[in-house]
């Protein structure tokens, strides 16, 4: 079990997809412009990162080498079929919202990632604790980033006003080069304060 | 004249990178280099104009007949991941020297958001066959664009001496950040 959560540790902190594997970065600075948006492109892309991480677990012995990516993709373009047709029908809001990156978690590399480099070597129960903690360890970057891009943006945090009047709303956080600005700010600070605590450094 | 607009729009105004988000790993991947960001852009044009046209083709001729709209995202990226692999053993075919050129960049393009976000967004906003075709053209081109300009920012980065946790990635974004306000000069620009 330590294992396991081990796995999932790595996932949230030391192995963060976004910050430390720098992958999945298209949905990252698109849908954190606020709290609820990060949060809904977060869960939806773990749901689909644990769905696709254990059925290409079960699958690996079946999987021949060679087509393995195609059969890959389409594990996951499945999963996000679903995805994409439940929110549509339950959350409609929020789909609106993120509209063409619902479409676009295909391509997240977050998922290639995993199901290449753990899911298609690795057994059901720690695949799916690193589905899950990837998935939570992204979700936490575009809650964080949503926030700080909320409150500078529009003054707002999940819709409520914490901003006085007075203050300055700063229309660039909303807009694209705030989402560059934050993340590359956010990224710089979390290597200097956690990944440097990693006992051993392995980054790409 | 709508044509003209529609290009224009997608590589100015509507740019991939710096209003739409789409394609950053490679962007930020490839662009160490000038040459090697070149070599990445005209291989996205190539496999966007393409897959615009294979997936306009899927979708009208194929899906909407049959009334299986919902199955569009496993069919796109079905036909995009078979086409990048077709086109690259039609390159080295065809044409060893610009196989070497583009090297590991054309089995990555599978991944690159912007070739599956074109296809859907051509789907999405209804355009025929020409405009899906142009729409696809003027979003590569301003991928390509992006790109080799944000390569020649970096090339010049690399010899500065920059504090140790920006290095990287942190730095290239904050970089990519200041260039999308200057793209952001050219919003409002064209109303299509």
């Amino acid at each position: 079990m330590s294992k396991n959560l081990k796995v999932l540790r790595d996932g949230i902190l030391f192995d963060n997809p976004v910050l430390i594997q720098v992958v999945g970065m298209c949905a990252t600075l698109a849908t954190s412009t606020s709290i609820i948006n990060g949060l809904g492109m977060g869960l939806s892309t773990t749901a689909v990162l644990v769905g696709s991480n254990v059925v290409i677990s079960l699958l690996r012995k079946f999987i021949p080498d060679t087509v393995r990516i195609p059969c890959f993709i389409v594990v996951i373009a499945s999963f996000v079929t679903i995805v994409q047709l439940l929110l549509q029908a339950y959350l409609p809001a929020i789909n609106d919202a993120l509209g063409l990156f619902i479409p676009l978690i295909v391509v997240n590399c977050i998922i290639l990632a995993r199901a290449e480099g753990f899911a298609s070597k690795n057994g059901i129960v720690p695949s799916f604790f690193d589905g899950l903690g990837n998935g939570l360890g992204f979700t936490m970057v575009l809650a964080i980033m949503g926030a700080i891009r909320e409150l500078l943006g529009s003054g707002t945090i999940l819709g409520m006003t914490i901003m006085p009047e007075a203050f300055p709303k700063t229309l660039l956080m909303i807009m694209a080069p705030g989402a560059f600005f934050t993340l590359g700010i956010f990224m710089a600070i979390f290597k200097h304060c956690i990944a440097s605590k990693k006992p051993v450094e392995e980054e790409e | 004249m709508r044509l003209i607009l529609l290009l224009l729009a997608g590589i100015f105004v509507n740019n991939y990178i710096f209003s739409q988000f789409l394609g950053i790993c490679p962007f930020l991947g490839v662009s160490k280099k000038v040459e090697t960001a070149a070599g990445m852009g005209i291989a996205v044009i190539f496999v966007i104009v393409l897959a615009c046209a294979a997936t306009w083709l899927i979708y009208n001729l194929i899906l909407v007949p049959l009334g299986l709209e919902y199955l569009y995202n496993i069919a796109f990226i079905l036909v995009i991941a078979a086409l990048v692999q077709f086109i690259e053993m039609f390159i080295k075919k065809s044409s060893p020297s610009l196989y070497q050129a583009l090297g590991v960049y054309l089995p990555l393009i599978t991944t690159n958001c912007a070739v599956l976000g074109c296809a859907v967004t051509n789907m999405q906003n209804g355009y025929n066959f020409i405009e899906a075709i142009v729409n696809g053209i003027g979003g590569a081109g301003g991928f390509a664009f992006a790109i080799v300009l944000f390569a020649g920012i970096r090339e010049r980065i690399a010899y500065n001496d920059i504090p140790k946790p920006f290095d990287g990635f942190p730095l290239a974004l904050i970089g990519a950040g200041l260039m999308s306000v200057s793209f952001l000069g050219f919003s409002g620009l064209i109303k299509l």
